[in-house]
């Protein structure tokens, strides 16, 4: 059994404007022998993952910058960070490296895991907006929902939520060589998903909002036929899959199963991937929209 | 479809002394020159003629010059010939005009309203020959105060990161894609040699520029091309563009034609598709928003570069430079309705925002009027032409300033405004393989040096004259600045008492 | 407002002052001082001081005895004297300090009056705010060539104490503020000074004459500071003559600054309101700023007022370098350009200051316990033959001078970091908009 070190901070009253950049003080450090047996017993899914040395940080109420400061302190000791009472702390996982890896339980703030390069971030609770900000590599896993602008430029990893995203999801998100961002959302999203799409795939299992993909000129949206509008915006096309789509979309949705399958939604319904025949792919005629925008 | 249009300039070329070497022909990039393929005569087309002057420049028998296209027009103040054209342009395609460069309209120039002053008897000039004449910046945020241990000379805490700048000036931003790769080259060899900083645009930094990555300066913009953490971490400091003047309110849009692979390279975005800068950062709707990604950025560099904000100036500047100085950022750059642009809609660029000098001159003052001008930098851009404006700039509050046309036009830019149709004959605002080649980075930023350096000894000359020997006590002093031709409101902004006051 | 001016000559006045113009600079103009002309109709008179900017030359002396042992005016009046070219009957004046030891706890106001009904507002005003134990008229002597003095008067007072409690604010700022009103809101009032256990006496005409007519050898202190005036233009008022003082802080100053507007445009952000649109004042404002508000000592901040150049950085070991750079970082607007010398008096003692090109004269001399320093060698020397260690202050090199008590209670205090206490500006802690602004928008 390895050690489990809990970093218990003060909460963030009385915070400075602009708060030291050094490390902040660690006001008590509590060795933990039962954490792992607790998480079980608590039913937490963070169980799995204990089995491998890893560090527990409650955050609670602390300033993002404490809070951010604390994990890349726990980053150094173990591969794996457990982040519990998480309550808004922006910024988890900002620019985190190929190896590490965010257990979140409770409540992120904005911009979870952005820039993130190769890490992995998983959230047992529902992220708050910009999730996967201009994110680089690596894997978002949210057992919840994901507010607005989610995915916002992100250019590689993936990105799945369990169940809605909010608006503006994947916004001028794009792609560059072998990266290739991958965005799933369970349940529905909201208007302008994939606006100015310039690359990268999104799956939409629900409904999409108004404004679907208004601007996009690269990239992929697999979306269920049932649920493509009917005034699609000019420049976009549905089609059916062919074999690469169906790859990579068959691909997508084992992964968001193996994520989610089973896991009960607040609305009581309980996650399923839906099935690859109800897909199609929406795609932009052209990746020069606006050639003929202009007049000089 | 008949086009309507007639040419803007005419080419003249002295038949006496034109001496057939064709050199103009090989250099037009926009195919003015030609041979007749009947006769094989020197012909020009000045339809095409954009007025570069890369002709006039280089003929080496000085037989070209290019002037206005004689049509009068048709007497009407209102419905004059560059009215018209427009209209022709549009009804002919049902376009938006694109334009380039900065705001041509006649506009009050009001830098040219603004006198300097000297010493006389009371007070001595100074010599900036033989006494020291300070001109470095630190650019970055500070506290309002400073706490200190005196005895043992250590700061309690340590000063937030800060730029340092031998001369008050720095490069205005201009991304790869929309200037060619040795433009940049020169800016920042130029950068290095002055003990500045460029700015790599929005486009991402170039792999042969991140050696010069202690003088870089790398933007993020609502397309976030290039933007990772490394990007981040390559330069000396981040610079969010919220807008810039020549387009307040609009995106970037760079045709895919100018995508080519060291484009998409350094933008990290495929070849041949537009990139397209959103106009508002998607993640930036509000002033506490600008908080969020101020300090992701802070978050992603470890506090360790200054995070400067850009925007254009605009009516409501002076609050909005206030709100972002409490957002975090610490520099604020503001950049007038004059600054230059590689395109941008026409009528965007012409009719929206407001002057640098009076934008300069609120927001220094509502900053004051804050408390809090002294914990954060001030940058202003946008028509700065010379090293009167830069001390003018000063004077009414700027930190420093950043120049973006005038190192163009040190290259060899003659402001033709044709930036975006990607024929830049001056290999400047180009991709095109046979025009950067034009471009000897190394030459021009010998050029930028020699110029930035004249500068600098005339605001020293100008700083002696005032018996001032360091730049920080130029910086706001607005009594040395006297207005003329301005009504009252206009010296009531600016903060300066006219002249004969 | 609606009194008459009394005072139609170039002597003798105060500015007219438009009503709550003291907070008119946190408000949508910056330019916050030209006093409205009340006596159109009559003969044009000359602008006053605070209506127009007026540089000086100045002669600037000052003597202490570091032992706190008081001494009369009649060094400093000699001393000041002999350098009566240096000045041309514009303005002289002296501070002293010690010279109230009865009253030592107490705020010692001179207040200068150009009429009975200034006088009237002004104790009315007080007696609101202070709790006044005696109020006098400073005794004068008649000298043939001071004309048309103003009415002045000193009261000893302190703070009331259920108003200061009320206000938030320190007994310093608290004085400081009530002094602002009285000077900007008050037509006909100025107070000359408002420190403890000091005072200052000064006005229009030759240090020597003005000396002689506030019979400045009836006092004794421990430091008299001394100025005389060279002012390009009439100043036409008694108050704008120095020294300048704030609280305990007073400032004699020769030269004309050339930084005067980057550093008024500086502390006014912090609260300071520069309605002389003097050197003498924005320097006292700085000095205020970065000593008592900001807990540096005198010399640092003496120091960041001619702070070294980049290139003497540059070459300093990088720790040092460091401190120099966050100093010049934070405080550039603080550095004073041009040419000057100052000799700023507190209750600490004195501090001596050339700018950092040493564009003017100031000489140091010592004798025992006693310190002497004026802007010419023999001014020194006529008052103390045998001085020793005769020698120039230095440019931008601080030059201070404690009483021995002072030096010897620092020189035990262990190492401290400052705790800068900012008064909070007006705007941050008002709950309504400010009815003078809304009234000319209006």
């Amino acid at each position: 059994m390895s050690d489990q070190t809990t970093f218990e901070r003060e909460g963030g009253a009385g915070l400075p404007e602009h708060p030291l950049p050094s490390a902040p003080e660690v006001t008590a450090v509590t060795v933990e022998q039962n954490a792992a047996a607790q998480a079980v017993a608590e039913g937490a899914m963070a169980v799995e993952t204990t089995s491998v040395a890893s560090v527990t940080v409650e955050l609670g109420t602390s300033h993002f910058r404490e809070a951010n400061a604390a994990v890349r302190a726990a980053l150094e000791q173990a591969n794996t960070v457990v982040l519990t009472e998480v309550f808004a702390q922006r910024y988890l996982g900002c620019a985190m490296k190929a190896g590490k890896r965010l257990e979140i339980h409770g409540t992120p703030g904005n911009d979870l895991a952005c820039y993130m390069d190769g890490g992995s971030v998983e959230v047992f609770g529902s992220a708050q907006d910009q999730t996967a900000n201009t994110m680089n590599a690596g894997s978002v896993v949210v057992h919840g929902r994901s507010g607005d602008a989610t995915g916002y430029a992100m250019r590689g990893g993936e990105l799945l939520i369990r169940d809605d995203a909010g608006w503006r999801a994947a916004i001028n998100m794009k792609q560059y060589g072998d990266r290739r961002p991958m965005v799933v959302i369970g349940g529905d999203a909201g208007d302008f998903l994939g606006e100015y799409m310039a690359g990268g795939v999104v799956v939409l299992m629900g409904r999409p909002g108004s404004h679907l993909a208004s601007g996009m000129h690269g990239g992929v949206v697999y979306l269920q036929r049932a649920h493509v509008p009917s005034n699609l915006p000019q420049g976009l096309v549905a089609c059916d899959l062919d074999a690469e789509d169906a790859k990579v979309l068959g691909g997508l949705l084992a992964r968001y199963d193996r994520c989610f399958a089973g896991e009960v939604r607040p609305d009581g319904t309980v996650a399923a991937a839906a099935p690859l025949e109800a897909f199609v792919a929406l795609r932009p005629a052209s990746s020069r929209p606006y050639a003929a925008l202009y007049a000089s | 479809m008949l086009d309507c249009r007639i040419p803007r300039y005419k080419v003249l070329r002295d038949a006496d002394e034109c001496i057939h070497c064709n050199l103009c022909v090989r250099e037009c990039a926009n195919e003015v020159h030609y041979l007749s393929k009947k006769t094989g005569a020197l012909k020009a087309d000045s339809m095409k003629c954009v007025n570069c002057q890369r002709c006039t420049v280089l003929c080496p028998a000085r037989a070209l010059a290019i002037g206005n296209w004689p049509q009068v027009d048709c007497g009407s103040a209102a419905w004059n010939l560059p009215t018209m054209a427009d209209i022709a342009t549009q009804s002919q395609t049902g376009g938006v005009l694109l334009a380039s460069m900065g705001n041509p309209k006649p506009y009050h120039i009001y830098w040219e309203h603004l006198l300097l002053n000297a010493s006389q008897v009371t007070n001595p000039s100074i010599d900036p020959l033989r006494e020291p004449m300070e001109t470095r910046v630190l650019l970055g945020s500070r506290p309002a105060h400073l706490r200190v241990n005196e005895r043992a000379r250590t700061l309690a805490e340590p000063l937030p990161p800060q730029l340092k700048l031998d001369v008050p000036i720095l490069f205005a931003a201009m991304s790869f894609g929309s200037v060619s790769l040795n433009t940049q080259k020169a800016l920042a060899l130029a950068a290095r040699e002055l003990g500045t900083y460029f700015n790599c645009g929005e486009g991402g930094l170039h792999r042969d520029l991140e050696p010069f990555g202690e003088h870089a300066i790398v933007q993020v913009a609502s397309g976030r091309f290039g933007v990772d953490p490394y990007y981040l971490n390559a330069g000396a400091a981040i610079e969010i563009k919220i807008g810039q003047g020549a387009k307040p309110g609009i995106g970037g849009h760079l045709p895919g034609e100018k995508i080519n692979a060291e484009v998409s390279r350094t933008r990290m975005i495929p070849e041949g598709t537009d990139a397209i800068s959103p106009a508002p950062h998607h993640d930036i709707y509000s002033i506490e928003d600008l908080r969020q990604l101020v300090f992701s950025l802070k978050e992603a560099t470890g506090y360790r570069k200054p995070v400067a904000v850009k925007v254009a100036a605009v009516h409501n500047v002076a609050a909005i430079a206030s709100g972002m100085a409490r957002a975090g950022a610490d520099i604020i750059v503001i950049d007038g309705f004059r600054g230059g642009t590689g395109a941008a809609p026409k009528r965007i660029r012409d009719n929206v925002g407001i002057p640098i000098e009076l934008a300069l001159a609120a927001v220094d003052e509502r900053l004051r009027q804050e408390g809090i001008r002294s914990t954060v930098s001030l940058v202003a851009s946008g028509t700065i032409r010379n090293s009167a404006d830069v001390v003018r700039a000063v004077a009414l509050g700027a930190d420093a300033v950043s120049i973006g046309s005038a190192a163009l036009v040190a290259m060899g830019c003659h402001q033709c405004g044709d930036c975006s149709s990607g024929r830049c004959n001056w290999g400047i605002a180009t991709q095109r393989p046979d025009l950067t080649a034009r471009l000897n980075p190394d030459q021009a930023a010998e050029r930028v040096v020699n110029l930035v350096r004249g500068w600098n000894r005339e605001i020293q000359e100008m700083m002696g004259g005032m018996g001032i020997n360091a730049i920080d006590s130029l910086r706001g002093n607005r009594l040395m600045l006297r207005g003329v031709g301005l009504n009252e409101k206009e010296l009531e902004i600016l903060g300066v008492k006219y002249a004969g006051e | 407002m609606n009194h008459p001016d009394p005072s139609p000559s170039n002597t003798g006045g105060i500015p007219n002052r438009t009503p709550g113009h003291a907070c008119a600079h946190r408000g949508a103009s910056s330019r916050p001082h030209i006093a409205s002309r009340r006596n159109t109709g009559q003969h044009p008179r000359a602008p006053r001081e605070g209506d127009v900017r007026i540089p000086s030359g100045c002669a600037i002396a000052a003597i202490m005895d570091r032992s706190g042992k008081r001494h009369d005016g009649s060094d400093i009046l000699r001393s000041i004297a002999l350098m009566h070219d240096r000045s041309n009957g514009l303005g002289g004046g002296f501070a002293a300090y010690g010279i109230y030891p009865e009253y030592a706890s107490l705020y010692a106001f001179h207040i200068m009056y150009e009429h009975d009904q200034a006088r009237r507002e002004t104790e009315a005003y007080l007696d609101t705010f202070f709790m006044s134990e005696k109020q006098e008229r400073i005794p004068t002597q008649p000298v043939a060539s001071i004309k048309n003095p103003p009415d002045i008067w000193r009261y000893f007072a302190a703070p009331h104490p259920m108003r200061l409690a009320a206000s938030g604010l320190d007994e310093a700022e608290y004085a400081m503020e009530h002094v602002f009103h009285i000077n900007s809101a008050i037509d006909g009032a100025f107070v000359a000074s408002s420190g403890k256990n000091m005072g200052v006496f000064k006005g229009v005409g030759y240090p020597e004459d003005i000396g002689e007519f506030y019979r400045i050898t009836d006092y004794a202190g421990w430091a008299w500071t001394a100025h005389g005036r060279f002012p390009t233009n009439t100043p036409g008022w008694w108050g704008g003559a120095h020294p300048f003082t704030l609280l305990n802080w007073s400032v004699v100053h020769n030269g004309e600054i050339s930084s005067y507007d980057a550093n008024r445009r500086y502390v006014e952000q912090f609260g300071y309101d520069c309605t002389l649109q003097t050197d003498t004042e924005v320097i006292t404002y700085l000095v205020d700023l970065l000593a008592r508000r900001h807990g540096l000592s005198q010399e640092l901040a003496a120091h960041i007022m001619t702070a070294p150049s980049w290139e003497a950085i540059d070459a300093m070991d990088p720790r040092d370098a460091a401190f120099e750079t966050a100093l010049r970082a934070t405080y550039g607007s603080a550095l004073v350009n041009g040419p000057f010398s100052i000799i700023v008096g507190s209750e600490e003692g004195l501090l001596a200051l050339n700018d950092r090109l040493k564009l003017r004269a100031l000489m140091a001399a010592e004798k025992g316990s006693m310190v002497y320093l004026a802007s010419e060698q023999a001014a020194i020397e006529v008052v103390c033959p045998d001085a020793e260690r005769m020698r120039a202050v230095g440019g931008g090199e601080p030059f201070v001078v404690q009483l021995d008590s002072v030096a010897k209670a620092k020189a035990t205090a262990a190492g401290q970091v400052n705790e800068p206490r900012n008064a909070p500006l007006r705007h941050e802690v008002g709950v309504l908009p400010d009815r003078h602004l809304l009234r000319k928008e209006a």
